[in-house]
């Protein structure tokens, strides 16, 4: 092991948070920041040569290479666990940028009452109407709190969209369901495609009130507080699960790695695997990590920030062995916890004049919120607390993953003469209508370390126990009901069939939104750390990104992820560095 | 080092100077004339040069040309499927691998130890001498394993030969694009998105290479 100079502050992870943070720090104070990356660095000359469906939206070249590390999952604590051997239903990035390379650019606040979820639940319900395996909590920190960094945030990545609630004035054609905004958006909205132009005519007529999804693909040339100067969208249809080869898509490396790569006081370590944070009486003292040789080091540090993915946030500090971890059963300690995933629930349409849907971006579309949280709810219905929200999308069609969808009986077979020419017929005649639901936390969906399946290293993987209740299922009922009331408002032809009832799915893609398992809270007993993402037992170890989630929103998690990195970075800056103990 | 195999095809076989079609309405190609007439000497990276006719005509049951148009032979879905089986996908290098194997509940998705490659040619012996076989006889043998893994990766890689970017050895001269009306990557459609509602709009495709300017770097050609 070569022991490294020490520096201020080690940083793993160089994805979206944990960049942000490397500048914050970088810009006020002198420490000296690192950070380590597992992964290598990239940019955006390199991504025009990316635009290949096959090798990047289907083989996923840019993600992590699952035959490194992956996840075991099991659907409940009586199984043992299967490890995940392909992705997937969710996609962890790897390399500079992370997942915030190759993400859609969906840019929401979450709703006010997120927040404070369990109390309001209980105020609205009472606390013996709900499931007594709900773990549903409240995060520590308020929308009115997080609203001046929600706007820093979105003005970083020049956000385009339409403001629907300006400090309480409600905007037609805006989500007037969104909390209060002191300020319009840095961009305005994407332009409309034809299919999701035909969905904001319906619903409108329906009553309900579209908006067009606020996006981090700028709609227009936009220059950032930090003097960065971005392009607008392409609509090339080249932008979830790829790179931004013009850089309209907001991704670290062309907002983040500028600015940084001219502070003296930061350095960036790429192809370190970090493997442990190293600890001694209640103090992190630096970091363990391997290099791509397989050469290991320590780097003392003052402070540590853990900001790699979800998934690995918790693992690290698992085999890292900080904090107690939860267990389901006697409910003790708080490592692991909440574990959450996304709701999903689509509703195939199918059109009689073609969309020309090769066009798009990761995030163009047209959706209402009508139904989100519980807005859209009267009481009346059995036992569903929360819903989502409901759109129609513009992402790009490739020619492979769109061939072959067509409406039920088309074709009897999924192959041969009868099957190709319906495929023919119905190729670029066809959308979905998507709900994207807030997943509730409970008790017993949870992760720690799988006892039987390692990394390439020898360390033991994230195991995660995780399966749908009742309560996600009435969900997509819900939404369903809902789609199939725009679809005939829209007169498509669409299949309108119950949603499945089938548990927790490895295998399709649903999102790559995982939260929980270092969540934030008001108090030691119930979480894992403070409201700006300190850790409880560690004072010096800050654990940001969403495994600070106590519980998923409807909304896409990246800009709230982002707003609390900030949140946590100005507590740190104003008071942690003078004295760097306990913030609460 | 196995002996160095070729698939030989007539040259007119195969996609290049095909016919650009308006609006992906079908039509029917004809077979160009080669200008010698003569063949094309594919060297194959995994199939044995008897595997690859199997797999060729499997392919062509899975996605026939016929009078809705041309289908995985004209497209060269064959030479596709060879070169990602002799790459990294074939080995399963971007997997999970670590034992124990065990079966499990279908929401985990396939358990199996075997890599494509082994699935491919396990799957190809029990098709035996297809290639020579009648056409109703051939789809008689595929409707029968319809539901191997199997035929399920030779469905997908057939859709896959028939529309990745030529780079990847299928959709020979942009055919399969042109059959669906796919214009392949394109730098912007920024004046475009927001027009041509409710019509087809077809510009004439470009593949990667032509569209950067460079040859593009296929991750089946990836080394070690």
């Amino acid at each position: 092991m070569t022991n490294l100079k020490p520096v201020d502050v080690a940083i793993i992870g160089g994805g979206w948070t944990g960049l942000l943070m490397a500048k914050e720090l970088t810009a006020r104070t002198s420490q000296s920041v690192a950070v380590f990356e597992r992964g290598m660095p990239r940019q955006t000359s390199d991504y025009a040569a990316t635009m290949d469906e096959l090798d990047y939206h289907i083989r996923l070249r840019m993600m992590q290479n699952i035959a490194d590390e992956t996840i075991t999952h099991r659907h409940s604590l009586k199984g043992s666990a299967v490890p995940v051997r392909q992705y997937g239903s969710f996609l962890p990035g790897t390399g500079i940028g992370g997942a915030g390379e190759h993400w859609g650019g969906a840019s929401f606040r979450f709703l006010p009452d997120e927040f404070t979820l369990r109390t309001h639940l209980v105020q609205k319900h009472g606390a013996a109407k709900l499931p007594e395996d709900l773990a549903v909590q409240d995060w520590g920190v308020t929308y009115d709190e997080l609203e001046p960094v929600y706007w820093k945030s979105e003005q970083l990545m020049g956000i385009s969209g339409k403001a629907g609630n300006l400090r309480g004035k409600k905007i037609d054609g805006g989500n007037i369901f969104e909390g209060p905004r002191r300020e319009e958006y840095p961009t305005p909205p994407l332009k409309r495609s034809y299919a999701s132009s035909m969905f904001e005519e319906a619903v409108r007529k329906l009553g309900y009130h579209p908006y067009p999804t606020p996006a981090a693909n700028l709609s227009e040339a936009y220059k950032n507080p930090d003097g960065i100067s971005r392009a607008g969208c392409a609509y090339c249809g080249h932008c979830q699960r790829y790179g931004c080869m013009i850089g309209a898509k907001a991704q670290p490396t062309n907002t983040l790695m500028p600015v940084l790569a001219k502070r003296k006081n930061f350095q960036l370590r790429t192809g370190s695997w970090v493997r442990r944070i190293v600890h001694k009486d209640g103090r992190a003292i630096g970091i363990q990590f391997t290099d791509v040789s397989g050469e290991e080091f320590f780097q003392p540090a003052a402070t540590v920030v853990l900001a790699s993915f979800t998934l690995n946030n918790t693992r690290l500090l698992a085999l890292s062995k900080i904090g107690m971890q939860y267990d389901p059963v006697t409910r003790k300690g708080t490592l692991g916890r909440n574990l959450t995933h996304q709701v999903g629930q689509s509703t195939r349409v199918f059109f009689d004049k073609p969309l020309n849907a090769f066009m798009g971006a990761g995030e163009l579309g047209a959706r209402i919120s009508d139904f989100d949280g519980d807005i859209g709810l009267t009481g009346a219905e059995d036992g569903l607390l929360r819903v989502g929200m409901i759109a129609l999308s513009s992402n790009g069609d490739g020619p492979i993953t769109s061939f072959g969808i067509t409406p039920r009986g088309a074709s009897k077979s999924n192959w041969g003469p009868e099957w190709k020419k319906a495929a023919l017929q119905w190729k670029d005649h066809t959308a979905g209508i998507g709900m994207s639901g807030e997943h509730l936390a409970y008790r017993q969906n949870y992760m720690d370390l799988d006892p039987t399946y390692t990394d390439k290293f020898g360390d033991p993987l994230l195991r995660f126990t995780l399966d749908w209740t009742d309560h996600e299922f009435k969900q997509r009922e819900f939404g369903a009901r809902i789609q199939a009331k725009i679809a005939r408002e829209m007169g498509v032809k669409f299949e309108e069939a119950p949603p499945s009832r089938a548990p927790y799915n490895v295998i399709n893609y649903q999102s790559t939104h995982i939260q929980g398992g270092a969540m934030m809270g008001s108090s030691p007993d119930n979480s894992v750390v403070n409201r700006y993402l300190q850790h409880w037992n560690v004072p010096n170890l800050f654990v940001v990104g969403a495994s600070a989630f106590p519980q998923n929103a409807a909304q896409n998690p990246t800009l709230t992820a982002m707003a609390l990195t900030l949140f946590a970075s100005e507590a740190m800056l104003d008071r942690y560095f003078k004295h760097p103990e306990q913030l609460i | 080092m196995r002996r160095r195999e070729f698939l030989t095809i007539p040259a007119a076989s195969v996609g290049g100077t095909l016919l650009y079609t308006l609006a992906g309405e079908p039509f029917r190609l004809k077979a160009q004339t080669g200008s010698n007439g003569g063949t094309l000497k594919v060297p194959l990276r995994f199939f044995t040069a008897k595997e690859a006719r199997v797999v060729a005509a499997a392919c062509e049951r899975i996605f026939p040309s016929d009078d809705t148009g041309p289908g995985a032979t004209e497209a060269g879905v064959v030479i596709f499927i060879d070169r990602q089986l002799g790459g990294p996908y074939g080995l399963d290098k971007y997997r999970y691998k670590q034992a124990p194997w065990v079966q499990s509940v279908a929401e985990h998705g396939y358990q199996g130890k075997e890599n494509p490659q082994e699935i491919y040619r396990q799957g190809i012996q029990s098709l035996g001498d297809f290639d020579s076989l009648p056409v109703d006889e051939q789809v008689k043998k595929l409707q029968a394993l319809e539901h191997t893994r199997f035929f399920q990766l030779l469905r997908t890689h057939t859709i896959e030969g028939m529309f990745c970017d030529p780079m990847h050895g299928g959709n020979a001269g942009m055919i399969g694009w042109q059959l669906v009306g796919y214009p392949g990557p394109q730098m912007s459609y920024r004046d475009e998105i927001d027009k041509h509602f409710g019509q087809a709009w077809r510009p004439k495709p470009v593949s990667l290479e032509q569209i950067t300017g460079r040859p593009g770097k296929p991750w089946e050609d990836e080394k070690g």
